[in-house]
């Protein structure tokens, strides 16, 4: 039951909502993973992104692909962890660790190894619009310990026009969307890390944006 | 009357519209035949996109008067969404934003209940005087004039100026001319639209002397004469089929859609090169965004809409 609501949700209702009122421009398509394991690594301008990335992927990853969300938003009350679990499909993560051993990111090592493509938000939570927070360090622990999955950066533009943090009033705007090479773990988390953003840079550099102040 | 009684003589038009697009099909694939170290990529792409545009428009004309409306204000609707895409605007106007989108909805009730005064001054005169006021109401004053200047600017050419061809459409057909407001719009679009295609090709050919260069280098004197020449030429045809336009005024229309059109297709190009972006979107393949296509419409809906509005309503 659940699974047939998630899918009239993602593949109808959310799909007319992104072809319609916002409409999408989306380079090198191609370069989106097409099977599982694999992360998809995005920055994090609106609620609008995770929807987006959701619809973008070919239909037969939908049951297995999972953005990575954090608990103590996503499941701070009943209806919203509902909605989160079974319709958008997150995988709840803390942002806090109970204790040395603690690993937060637990849950997506396991999920990596069920196949699922995880979609991860390095910046951590929804950032000033279209302004770039720096990267946390999570993504460069996951590459490490699973050096064999594709990371696929994806560079959103537009979304946090379109729906800021701490707006319910969506404006229509035409969104781009530039997905770049995969990454793969090196052993060294900083060259990872600089590897990324050097990645998402230069899908930035793709476009040319208007001033939204 | 919901339904629109499609008048003959534009169901014959129409016809001949995909007989236009049979006849390019195949002269694209014979030259891609004749030389295939040549690349026709873009060209192919641009008729393949004109095939479906055509198709759509054939449908919206035919289903119904209303799916016709909403057809044009969807038309509006993703011009102007891709004009507030690709220009500067202010976060602290995301609230005046979305009563610009909602002068589409209402602009075009207006021309659906054929409220002729409400339809000339709801953009110019309410929304010129509302949108001001809802950003004094917000009360961010940086840049407050660019703001209220570009949004106005948008409205007026994407949903004021491209409405007229919905209200062309609800012109009453009269006795002694059968074909009506679909006639018109067909008529118009059909004209405005291969105005492009004829300067273009006149360009190509003949095409020496610049005639814009700042604004748009490509553009010469030759494509912009030729254009004329041959829309003017195919105006005079059309006319006693489509509309109630004598010979001499048909001359007159077809002067004034090719050379209004020259003059919104440059116009957006001066918006594209102030802003510096080549293609305004990339929602028809070959074509660039929506705005290059309704470019020329944005300039000669509505001339010509009053043109044929003075003489005849």
């Amino acid at each position: 039951m659940n699974k047939l609501l998630r899918f009239i949700y993602f593949r109808i209702v959310i799909r007319i909502v992104v072809m319609v009122v916002l409409g999408l421009n989306i380079r090198h398509r191609e370069k989106l993973p097409q099977k599982g394991p694999a992360i998809i690594v995005a920055n994090h301008n609106s609620h609008l992104d995770t929807m987006v990335l959701m619809t973008l992927l070919p239909g037969h990853l939908l049951p297995v692909t999972k953005p990575v969300a954090a608990m103590d938003y996503f499941l701070r009350n009943p209806v919203l962890a509902w909605f989160a679990i079974n319709i958008v499909g997150i995988l709840p993560i803390s942002r806090k660790r109970e204790n040395k051993e603690d690993d937060p990111l637990a849950p997506c090592y396991n999920s990596l190894k069920n196949n699922n493509v995880l979609i991860f938000f390095p910046e951590g939570s929804r950032g000033e619009p279209e302004n770039f927070s720096s990267f946390k360090g999570g993504i460069a622990k996951l590459a490490e310990m699973h050096p064999e999955v594709p990371i696929v950066p994806v560079f959103l533009h537009g979304l946090g026009k379109a729906l800021p943090k701490g707006e319910a009033l969506l404006v229509p705007f035409f969104c781009d969307i530039f997905v770049g090479d995969a990454l793969y773990g090196t052993g060294s988390r900083n060259e990872f890390m600089e590897q990324l953003e050097l990645s998402m840079a230069a899908l930035a550099g793709e476009g040319q944006f208007s001033s939204w102040e | 009357m919901n339904y629109l009684s499609v008048d003959n003589n534009v169901l014959v038009s129409l016809l001949g519209l995909f007989g236009l697009l049979i006849l390019s099909s195949l002269i694209t694939a014979l030259l891609i035949k004749i030389n295939p170290e040549k690349n026709y990529t873009e060209l192919s792409q641009r008729i393949k996109s004109w095939w479906v545009m055509v198709t759509i428009f054939t449908l919206a004309m035919l289903l119904s008067r209303n799916v016709s409306l909403v057809f044009f204000g969807l038309i509006s609707f993703l011009a102007i969404k891709e004009y507030l895409s690709i220009i500067p605007t202010r976060r602290a106007d995301r609230r005046v934003l979305f009563w610009v989108y909602m002068a589409i909805p209402l602009q075009y009730y207006w021309v659906s209940i054929e409220w002729y005064g409400m339809f000339i001054i709801f953009i110019p005169v309410y929304m010129f005087l509302f949108l001001p006021m809802r950003m004094v109401i917000i009360g961010e004053t940086k840049d407050f004039l660019r703001a209220v200047g570009t949004l106005h600017w948008g409205l007026m050419t994407m949903v004021f100026s491209i409405s007229h061809v919905a209200f062309l459409l609800v012109l009453q057909p009269t006795e002694k001319f059968a074909a009506g407001g679909a006639g018109l719009v067909l008529f118009l679009i059909f004209l405005t639209q291969f105005n492009d295609v004829a300067q273009f090709v006149w360009g190509k050919m003949l095409g020496k002397h610049k005639i814009i260069p700042k604004v748009s280098p490509n553009k010469t004197w030759e494509g912009f004469l030729g254009g004329v020449f041959t829309t003017t030429l195919f105006s005079v045809m059309l006319s006693g089929v489509l509309t109630p336009l004598s010979l001499k005024l048909s001359i007159i229309a077809g002067l004034l859609i090719s050379t209004a059109g020259f003059i919104g297709d440059v116009t957006i190009s001066a918006l594209k090169r102030d802003i510096g972006v080549k293609d305004s979107g990339s929602l028809l393949p070959g074509h660039g965004g929506i705005l290059d296509r309704v470019d020329s419409l944005t300039y000669s809906a509505p001339l010509f809409f009053h043109f044929i509005y003075y003489f005849y309503y």
